[in-house]
């Protein structure tokens, strides 16, 4: 699995990445985190909003930062 | 218990609200019984005076500001840059500026996400001048400013902030889309091809809107909570101690060059609009004049270095320039415009 975290760098995108880490960790996957912190290529996956949260292209947050429940059940839905 | 309120979290919403109005109208009283019976202050004394303003006034802002931050919040879930981006699609200039100043108001939108608004809307071929609009409305017209206005100088100054503000992003707009400055746009932000993939929208059942509402108020209230108490124990300070007519000669009606120099001051301040609107306020009842006050808070939140910093990774020194000179001329001839006026 792999997971994208989009965002300049700003609190939330840190905020972001760290739920996720906790998400994977509570649900015991392993998968590889990247930050994609460029404008151009946080523009490419029509992202208009950060932070945003891609899983295996699929682009499944933007415009805020969601619980650890939530990213657990974003993640066991596209594992599905 | 916690999975009752889960469930219905409209009701415990509704419910808070009379608990909010009893506590709003208290508030005078209270602060009197507190000012007068408990700390037995003597009246009319300039010490008593600014301490019956603060505690007045920090839990009246405070309350009304949780009020709209959770309104607001709620609100937003119903639209997104998505949404907004797809409405402004194919507008001629002129109907796209008024549209896209308007929902420059509801749309959720940080500074922080500034710079991938504005290449979404360029990718989907948004005007540039349509596209400053928003950028120019967003930041000015929020709704921490419009709270402190609407608590501290009545909703006419609110009102009028409001809609001066909108006339300044639709007229700079308009300006920069005739001023065909496309050419001053980074060349590598014409090259990006996004992938119009349909994102996922958030379920969006009334219970996911109240947690966004919610978020909202932990968000901005959380932020903004201690500026809002300096800001206004400064202007308690000034409503006690500073003599009348004291800013008169400097920000007063019949000093020419007030409104430009406070646009000048107030582009380089990063103040949030919480700290600068109360101290503003008070200034106001020393002599400074509507029009100049206004211009100041205008340049403060609508203009700020930080985001012009921001926009020069998208747009050439040029178009940043004729960006911040539009909208601060703007901003100085609505503050002569109020000065002439009352």
């Amino acid at each position: 699995m792999n997971i994208k975290v989009l965002g300049p760098g700003c609190v939330n995108c840190k905020t972001l990445e760290h739920r996720t880490i906790e998400a994977l960790r509570a649900l015991n996957i392993s998968a590889t985190i990247d930050k994609v912190v460029e404008y151009s290529d946080i523009a490419s996956y029509g992202v208009m909003r950060t932070p945003g949260l891609v899983i295996d292209g699929k682009v499944v947050v933007q415009g805020y930062v969601p619980t650890v429940d939530n990213i657990k059940k974003l993640i066991q839905s596209s594992t599905n | 218990m916690k999975e009752l309120i889960q469930k219905n979290k409209l009701s415990v919403a509704i419910l808070t609200l009379p608990l909010w109005i009893l506590l709003y109208v208290s508030l005078e009283p209270l602060t009197h019984a507190i000012v007068y019976s408990l700390l037995s202050l003597p009246q009319n004394e300039h010490l008593t005076n600014a301490i019956y303003f603060f505690i007045f006034e920090v839990p009246k802002v405070l309350l009304l500001l949780t009020l709209i931050v959770f309104a607001v919040g709620i609100i937003r879930t119903y639209f997104s840059p998505e949404k907004t981006r797809s409405a402004l699609e194919g507008k001629p200039l002129f109907v796209g500026n008024i549209m896209a100043s308007l929902l420059g108001i509801v749309t959720p939108f940080c500074s922080c996400s500034a710079i991938p608004l504005f290449l979404g809307f360029v990718e989907a071929g948004i005007p540039l001048g349509v596209t400053f609009s928003f950028l120019i409305a967003a930041p000015m017209i929020n709704e921490v400013a419009v709270v402190l206005l609407f608590g501290l100088f009545g909703w006419q100054t609110a009102l009028l902030y409001v809609s001066t503000g909108l006339v300044i992003a639709i007229s700079a707009g308009w300006v920069i889309g005739k001023l065909k400055m496309e050419r001053y746009v980074e060349d590598w932000v014409y090259k990006i091809k996004a992938d119009h993939i349909a994102v996922e929208e958030e379920e969006s059942s009334f219970n996911t809107r109240i947690d966004r509402g919610i978020d909202a108020i932990k968000d901005v209230v959380g932020k903004v909570w201690i500026y809002i108490m300096l800001g206004i124990a400064v202007g308690a300070g000034v409503h006690g101690y500073v003599p009348e007519n004291f800013m008169a000669g400097i920000m007063g009606k019949d000093v020419w060059w007030s409104v430009p120099l406070s646009v000048l001051i107030g582009v380089p301040m990063y103040s949030n609009a919480a700290g600068i609107i109360p101290i503003v306020q008070a200034l106001l009842g020393k002599g400074a004049s509507l029009g100049t006050a206004l211009a100041f808070m205008m340049s403060v939140i609508g203009l700020s270095l930080p985001e012009m910093i921001i926009l020069k990774k998208v747009l050439k020194i040029q178009l940043i320039a004729a960006f911040a000179g539009i909208v601060a001329l703007g901003i100085i001839i609505v503050g002569y415009i109020f000065n002439f006026v009352y």
